[in-house]
């Protein structure tokens, strides 16, 4: 009894409960991690193909596909849910989820019984195709055709078919190029001449010469147009010369066009250091490309573009006005019970739910900030609206709002730090007040602002609710920044990963394909927050030392 | 007073000499308080204050802590204005003009008055720019005004041998005596007319005490110098005049060596006897 009582008052139990603590803690937060890492990860691994003959309704099948999952259910659960006959005096069946593939020829999922497997092996030229569209392919190559014309069969067509993919490859670059980067910027030139000679018609400025200045302008894109829509109907004529002949698992052979190939892999006749580089491969795709289907194949690269544009823009946006308040707050205001309302106000705003700052943003920002800036400066657009509709400003206005209160709890935190004697200081050397806070307090509390700032990022880039109000989509067609002037579109919608997360998982007509997207994505936009977040930690410490504060 | 006594040897020479026997009535007078009366919020901190401080004088303030020796030294340069609720009834004269009347500009009041802080605190910033933060002030941004003053005020404070090579390093990089009197170029470096110093050295080291010491004395010939101590060695080695305080009253004021060897009142003796304080 008295032992128990010395352990109690030694403290120990009290340093084991604070241990745990901590314990507990990392543990969800490396699991959480580590479980998204793994699931998401692991998307793009060349896993193997396995070819097995598989017993359905008493006929036997073959069935090529990549083993997804596999769970072991009660023989009773089994029975009942009429997934087909139990092996005699059975207790337990194993199921096996497998990725068949070849979306536009049959169900690309199928649940398989462990028991009705006969043989089971992993061919080495079983081929899997990335596809623009419909998903992954599986099948043998049999033949490559150049305008309908076997050129290579057998052993050879699989050398043949690396070529002509590289040659595709080129051409859709091409493609792209001409398609997003020459004609969009004509489109876009015709659209801003579209809109100035509108607004000479509203201001009455329509004369003759006007008109025709502008009509010569579209005139000469219109040439320039013409020739590159030549150009590019020649492109897309080149790019479907070659197909290919595929044998597929339920024996039919199938004619795909190489142009819908992204690539194509032998995953069981590679070997680890192989599957390695192509895993790297597939992760840069990932992170580069756009995305295709409906979002859920291909990459997220405007999404993880938007992000950290609309961070930037938030950082940008609400560092000032933050730190601005924060100087008035504590710097000029008198402390009295109408400044203590105002605090306590502030601080209650970081308990507001963030889809109430959507719905703020979306009433004020959007519809009257936005739709009476139309009004004045955009006439010519209108009906189209250009700022009255979502888009990347007023989300970033409005995580802006959303995440001013901890910017400026922790810059009135950090000009509290400053030690008097050093205002005092300047005071003493005939600065103004103004010049005191401007010189010396607001370099020195920089880092408490960097504090407040970093905490505005991590719950900014991690909003999604609000976002989905004010400005962003499933599918942006264009990126915020671009080559057309004014480079820095902020009208525009933007895509965010945020969103995308939940696009993909609950939104998509194939939610078991697109499933390793989502941990995938959530992994990427983890890894965003924290890369955002160690950049302004650095940028921090660098100011700390710089402002190391009065220590001896 | 119960610190130790210092006892490092300090050069004969050094101390108040050149001014024995001084007289305040031959003396230029700098700045003149009138009936000053200084409040916190309802609580009178300072009585009725009247006092001269002779031009290129070293003028101490002793007295017990809470006497009001340092809220007099701030009113100086109007320091005090940046406590709430304080207020302040009377007159201070610079020249003639009244610190404390309507139309006065504070910035240049504080520009012809420096004051030095009992802790050393230089900006977290460059040893050039700390000194240079005053001048910048004022406009000046030439690089060769600036070099030639921020040396000049460097090797006023008799720490140009030390810093100049390193000018460009942190201000807080130097040891606490450096920084003091770094903190005094910087005041200098403005060109002040007046120069308060509040407890200067009693944050220091014995050896950087006495280069402070020093360093008073060979500014007393272009500045007018008020130093509060509680140190009465201190204020006998370096000041000409010593105004003794206690309770927020002017108890006595005089010549240094007078007021030390003969005071004129009993509670005067008793403080620097060691009777009390």
């Amino acid at each position: 009894m008295n032992n128990v009582k010395e352990w109690w008052r030694s403290g120990e139990p009290w340093i084991w409960l604070n241990a745990g603590a901590v314990s507990v803690s990392m543990l969800v937060v490396f699991g959480l991690l580590a479980l998204i890492a793994v699931r998401g990860l692991g998307h793009f691994w060349a896993g193997d193909i396995i070819e097995m003959r598989y017993l359905s309704n008493g006929s036997e099948e073959t069935i090529i596909g990549e083993l997804v999952e596999s769970e072991t259910i009660n023989a009773q659960r089994f029975s009942e849910s009429g997934y087909g006959v139990l092996p005699p005096g059975a207790t337990e069946v194993k199921r096996l989820l497998i990725k068949t593939g070849n979306r536009d020829l049959y169900a690309d999922f199928r649940w398989l019984t462990d028991h009705n497997i006969k043989a089971l092996n992993t061919p080495e030229d079983l081929i899997v195709l990335e596809r623009v569209e419909w998903g992954d392919f599986y099948g043998y190559l049999k033949q490559v055709n150049e305008q309908g014309q076997m050129v290579a069969e057998g052993e050879a067509a699989w050398d043949e078919l690396q070529i002509r993919l590289a040659r595709v490859a080129d051409l859709h670059a091409e493609i792209k190029y001409l398609e997003r980067g020459e004609i969009g910027s004509i489109n876009y030139k015709l659209e801003d001449l579209r809109l100035a000679r509108k607004k000479l018609e509203l201001s009455n400025n329509a004369t003759a010469e006007n008109i025709a200045r502008i009509e010569k302008q579209e005139k000469a894109l219109d040439v320039k147009y013409q020739r590159l829509r030549v150009q590019l109907a020649e492109l897309h004529n080149e790019i479907k010369r070659d197909s290919a002949h595929f044998q597929i698992m339920d024996g039919r052979v199938v004619e795909l066009p190489m142009e819908t190939f992204v690539s194509v892999l032998k995953p069981n006749a590679m070997n680890v250091f192989q599957k390695m580089i192509n895993y790297v491969h597939a992760f840069i795709a990932f992170l580069v490309d756009d995305p295709r289907e409906a979002n859920t194949e291909g990459g997220v690269f405007p999404a993880i573009f938007g992000t950290v544009m609309m961070v930037l823009l938030m950082s940008v946006l609400v560092t000032p006005l933050g730190v601005i308040a924060a100087v008035y707050l504590r710097e000029y205001a008198r402390q009295g019970p109408v400044i203590r309302l105002i605090r306590i106000a502030v601080n209650n705003l970081a308990g507001v739910p963030s889809i109430v700052y959507g719905v703020f943003g979306l009433g004020f920002f959007v519809y009257f900030l936005g739709g009476n800036l139309d009004r004045l400066f955009f006439p010519e657009a209108l009906p189209a609206a250009t700022f009255g509709t979502p888009g990347l400003m007023w989300a970033s206005l409005t995580l802006a709002l959303l995440t001013l209160p901890v910017v400026i709890v922790s810059t009135e935190e950090g000009l509290a730090r400053i030690p008097s004697s050093l205002r005092e200081g300047s005071l003493a050397l005939g600065a103004t007040k103004f010049e005191t806070i401007w010189k010396v307090i607001l370099p020195m509390s920089s880092p408490a602002i960097m504090t407040g700032l970093i905490l505005a990022v991590a719950r900014a880039a991690g909003e999604v609710a609000p976002l989905m109000l004010v400005g962003v989509v499933k599918l942006a067609p264009e990126l915020p920044l671009d080559g057309n002037m004014p480079f820095l579109h902020l009208d525009r919608k933007f895509m965010h990963l945020g969103f995308h997360i939940f696009d993909v998982g609950f939104q998509s007509p194939n939610v078991e394909a697109a499933r390793p997207l989502v941990y995938a994505t959530a992994f990427l936009l983890v890894l965003v927050i924290v890369l955002l977040n160690l950049s302004a930690i650095m940028l921090r410490n660098h100011l700390r030392e710089k402002y190391k504060a009065l220590e001896n | 007073m119960n610190k130790p006594i210092r006892t490092h040897a300090i050069d004969p020479t050094l101390i108040s000499s050149t001014v024995m026997q001084s007289k305040i009535e031959d003396e230029d007078i700098c700045l003149k308080v009138n009936n000053l009366k200084l409040f916190y919020g309802e609580k009178q901190a300072l009585h009725d204050v009247n006092l001269v401080i002779p031009r290129k004088r070293v003028t101490a303030f002793i007295g017990p802590s809470g006497c009001g020796k340092s809220t007099l030294l701030r009113t100086f340069n109007r320091m005090n204005d940046l406590v709430d609720n304080c207020h302040v009834h009377g007159e201070i004269l610079l020249d003639d003009d009244n610190i404390y009347a309507q139309d006065v500009d504070i910035s240049l009041l504080r520009r012809r008055v420096g004051m030095v802080f009992q802790r050393p605190n230089p900006f977290p910033k460059s040893i050039y720019e700390n000194v240079a933060y005053g001048l910048r002030l004022q406009g000046i941004n030439k690089r060769h005004l600036l070099d030639e003053r921020v040396e000049w005020a460097l090797k006023k404070a008799a720490l140009w041998e030390e810093v100049s090579d390193r000018l460009n390093d942190s201000a807080l990089g130097l040891s606490g005596g450096q920084q003091q009197r770094l903190v005094i170029a910087r005041a200098i470096a403005i060109k002040p007319e007046v120069l308060l110093l509040d407890e200067p050295a009693s944050a220091l080291d014995p050896i950087s005490t006495l280069k402070i010491e020093e360093l008073i004395y060979e500014l007393k010939s272009d500045y007018t110098i008020i130093i509060v101590t509680h140190n009465m060695q201190q204020a006998a080695r370096v000041s000409d005049y010593t105004a003794f305080m206690y309770m927020g009253d002017l108890i006595e004021f005089g010549a240094t060596d007078k007021l030390f060897t003969n005071p004129e009142k009993k509670q005067t003796e008793d403080y620097i006897t060691g009777r009390y304080g």
